[in-house]
This record gives structure tokens, sequence and C-alpha cells, in this order.
């Protein structure tokens, strides 16, 4: 075997992958969301809903707390799918933006290098908040493309706006991830006159895919819990349409269960993912 | 044996290179007729593999001319590509590409580099890896082979440029006696095929029976050269004696 500080390198035999070991019980759907955690989470909703039925007392008249919660959970389910479809969009622009702005990093044209580290700082380290807010009042809310009107929807522009710090993290992730290939593939990739172009994308990324799934995974995590930020500023999603039910419902003693059933939708949703990025990391040997 | 062919396919002449105020080679010069096979031995940091990437052009050098083939190597508008075209090189640590098949490290550069037909490369690739013993490991990937098998697919990878001149860097110094034995039999192959070869090598037997010229260098100037059986036996500096009595 070669010796090297790179086990990721490492193609393995197929055997391992489908072996029994411990290491690899972890890709187990059990694993990743354990039937003790689902029972963790099924008991807060239930004690929220005897809490919420003790509360509710004296008004026999109206419906059960289980009841007005299943009565909304369509809705409520509908919002935070469209927080997913937010995400996902996000996620895409910010990781399309991101492996350009990251290749931007480590070009040799040392301006281009060096504008793409301001414009990944700036991001990076600006607050979420405010760069959504920025873009919605920044970006118009028509265009016009070629001679025709097209407008952009609020969601649209949200999109936009979370993509933004999600395209300086991805660009770090790939500079980083480029940057952790040993100088000896540019090396040998330099003396069978591959070009610069070439060996990034058929050395040097191929190679780093592995080492920055991970990362790419906890930000994707990160970014989906963060979508409901675009509630604030006026996107019909999740945490709207909850706060909306409540409003229309009246009761106080629905928010707690309420609330909690939006945030067992995203838990089970990010729970898993950031289980299997654990995961991940422990098989390509990836220091967090 | 083989000196004296023609003209030389490698001139090198007062070669200076330095790293920062380190001067690793000073005043190097040397020729290397086509078909001949160059060792160049000495102790560990004589600027040995920092010369053979001169050579390349992976290291720029800092005064002084090195020309491959007509092609001046420090010339400013040097097509570092056409060069690299010209000149394989082998490393110690084979650096082969992990995530792609032997078969398919030997094709990638013909195919991309050389834009040649992908069925003509295949079919070369094959009888490459035939040449190196390597047939049935065309699928396996660089982590399931052994250290020498790797640097055999290294070497295959390389021909499969068909350089003009190949560069061996120490291309033996991570392996074990056994494995290293597959790899020098297949240098030396390549050796009598007439292709010119350049080594770094600690292989002193090695070098002695395959080489055609020696250089021996110390705190990167040459400090002497010749026949292998002049060189290796009747050294003519106090420092080649010292460090071949500590080498042999």
């Amino acid at each position: 075997m070669i010796r090297s500080d790179l086990p990721v390198l490492l193609a393995r035999p197929p055997a391992l992958v489908v072996g029994r070991t411990g290491e690899e019980r972890s890709f187990d759907c059990r694993g990743i969301l354990r039937p003790r955690t689902l029972a963790l989470l099924a008991t807060a909703l239930v004690v929220s809903m005897i809490a919420a039925e003790a509360q509710s007392q004296g008004a026999a008249s109206r419906p059960g707390i289980l009841a007005t919660l299943w009565l909304w959970t369509p809705v409520v389910f509908g919002g935070f799918l469209f927080n997913l479809l937010t995400s996902v969009l996000s996620m895409a622009l910010g990781t399309a933006a991101g492996l350009l702005l990251g290749l931007a990093l480590i070009s040799l044209v040392r301006p281009v290098s060096r504008s793409a580290w301001y414009v990944t700082q700036f991001f990076r380290n600006a607050p979420w908040l405010v760069l959504l807010f920025y873009c919605m009042l920044l970006l118009p809310f028509e265009v016009l493309l070629f001679g025709q009107t097209v407008s952009l929807p609020a969601w649209l522009k949200a999109s936009v706006g979370l993509a933004l710090p999600v395209m300086a993290n991805v660009a770090e992730i790939v500079r980083g991830g480029v940057q952790s290939i040993p100088d000896t593939q540019w090396q040998a990739a330099d003396s069978l006159a591959f070009t610069r172009l070439q060996t990034i994308r058929m050395i040097i990324l191929p190679q780093c895919l592995k080492r920055m799934t991970p990362p790419w995974m906890n930000l994707y995590a990160i970014l989906t819990m963060a979508t409901t930020l675009i509630s604030i500023v006026g996107v019909q999603e999740g945490l709207t349409l909850t706060r909306a039910a409540l409003v229309a419902d009246g009761r106080v003693e629905l928010f707690v269960p309420m609330y909690l059933m939006l945030l067992m939708f995203f838990f089970l949703y990010c729970y898993p993912i950031a289980r299997w990025t654990i995961a991940l990391e422990r098989r390509f040997n990836v220091k967090a | 044996m083989a000196r004296a062919l023609g003209p030389p396919l490698v001139v090198a002449t007062n070669v200076e290179k330095r790293f920062g105020s380190l001067v690793v080679l000073r005043d190097v010069s040397f020729t290397v007729a086509r078909g001949e096979t160059v060792c160049v031995i000495g102790p560990s940091g004589s600027g040995k593999s920092t010369l053979l990437r001169c050579i390349n052009a992976l290291v720029p050098i800092d005064k002084g001319s090195i020309s491959v083939e007509g092609v001046e190597v420090n010339d400013p508008d040097l097509d570092k590509l056409a060069l690299r075209k010209k000149v394989g090189m082998v490393f110690q640590q084979y650096n082969l590409f992990p995530h792609r098949t032997a078969l398919q490290n030997v094709m990638m550069a013909p195919i991309h580099v050389l834009k040649q037909d992908r069925a003509e490369v295949e079919a070369r690739a094959r009888k490459l890896l035939a040449k190196v013993r390597l047939e049935g490991k065309e699928g396996a990937y660089p982590g399931e082979l052994s250290g020498g098998q790797q640097q055999r697919v290294a070497i295959a990878r390389s021909l499969a440029m068909n350089p003009s001149l190949m560069l061996f860097d120490e291309v033996t110094a991570a392996l074990d006696p056994e494995t290293k034995k597959e790899v020098l039999v297949t240098i030396r192959e390549l050796a009598a095929e007439g292709m010119t070869c350049i080594l770094v090598s600690h292989e002193m037997s090695f070098a002695r029976e395959v080489a055609d010229h020696i250089y021996f260098t110390d705190h990167g100037v040459i400090v002497e050269h010749g026949p292998p059986g002049e060189l290796l036996l009747h050294p003519r500096e106090a420092r080649t004696r010292a460090f071949l009595d500590q080498v042999l």
C-alpha cells in the first residue's frame, strides 16, 4: 500500500464498503436516526400537548389540541416544504458560484485571487440576515430580459440572499480541498504536460470531492435551518405559516406544540444529515 | 557504449539554481547523448533531484542554460507543455492519480494532452502495461497495487507520451528489495532499447550495470564524472572516495 498521510486518497477495496465493521455501521439508517432519538422527540411533543390540553380546560366547546394540530399539519408541513425548496435552490446557486469563487481563490493571477479573497471574506463574515435584507431591497422586483419583463418574486430574491454566504463558504471548502491534495500530484500532472485547468478538473477536484462532501453537507444543514430567516423579509414559509395558523386559531396554549411540530420537521430533516456527515468524515478520515 | 551517437539530446551549461540564499546547483555542465543512460549519484541534498526537475522546467533555473532536443528550457517564452511532451518523469513516490485505475493513469495524458484517439491509446496503454509486466492489473486502483507495481505503472504512464528522454528520480528509494528489482529490470530493458535516461539513484550496483556515464554531485557541484568502471572503481577525488566508501 502507498504510504500516505492522506488516507482519503486510497481507493478502498469494495469488500470494505459492504463490510460489517463498527465504522461501516454508521452508514446504517438506524445509526443515523436511532429509535431513541425518535422516542425523545415524540415524548416532547406528547408532553407539550398534554400541557396544552390542561391549560385549555374550560373551553370544552372547541376541538382538542391533537385534533387542532392535525388540522394545521398540512399548512405547517407545506410551509416547511417551501423552506426545503429554498434551501435546495440557495445551495445550488451558492455551490455553483462558490466553486467558481474557490477556483478564483487559487488562481495564479494575483489580482484574481486577491479580489476573490476579499469577496470571500466579506460574505463569510457578514450576518446572513443583513445580506438577506440587502438582497430584498437592492434587487429589483422585475427585470427586463430579452425585451421581456420577468418578475423577481420575493422567494427568489431571498434565495439569492441566502446563496451569498453559502457561496463564500463553499469557496473556502473548495480552496481547502484543493490545498489538501499533495503538491506531488500537481508535479506529476505538470510533468505529463497537463494544463493547469486540466489538472484541476481531471486530477485535483475529483480527488478532493470526497473531502469536500462532509463540510458541504454541514453547510447545507445550517442553511436549511437558516431558511426560517426569510420569514422576516415576508416570504411565506414554514415559520410564517405556523405563526399565521396560531393567529387564526387564537389559542395561546397551542404555541408550544405548534412550534414544536415545525421544529420537529426541521430536526427530522437536519439531524440525519448531521449524523451522515459525521459518518462520512469518519469514513474519509477527515478531521472536523 | 552508446556514447557519442550523433548530437547530444541534453546540453546543460553552467547551470545555477538557488532557493533563496541557498545555492542548490552551481556551475553544473553536462551533455547527454541520444540513447545514453546517465546516472547521477551523490549524498542527500546534493541537488540531484533539483537538477532533474530543472531539465523538464518543473523548477526554473537562475543562470546558465539547459536545452533538450534544441529547446532552451530557460527561455522566458518556453512552451513548457511542448518540452514536457518530450520529457517523461518518474518520481520516488510514484505520484499516480489515486482516483484512476492503472490503465486510466496510463491513458489520461495521451488522450487529453496529445488528443490522440482513445481506442489507439488504449491499445498502446495495454501493451505498455504488459511490457512492464502488469497484465491483469489494468483495472486496479493505485491503492490496490504494491509499491513496485505502482512504480511500473508510473513508468508506463510516462512512456505512453512517447518521450525522447526519461528522468528517474530515486524511483526505487521507497521500495523494498524484491519490488525494487522488478522496477530496475524495467529500467534496464528501457535503456537496452535505446531510450535516453537520466537516473538519480542510490543503487550503485545498478548504476554500474546500466549507466554509460556516472556523475557524482556534492553540494550542488559536479565533483567528477566518468564511465562507471572508472568512476566507481578508481575515483580521482577524495570526496567521491569518501562517498563511495559509505555506500558500497
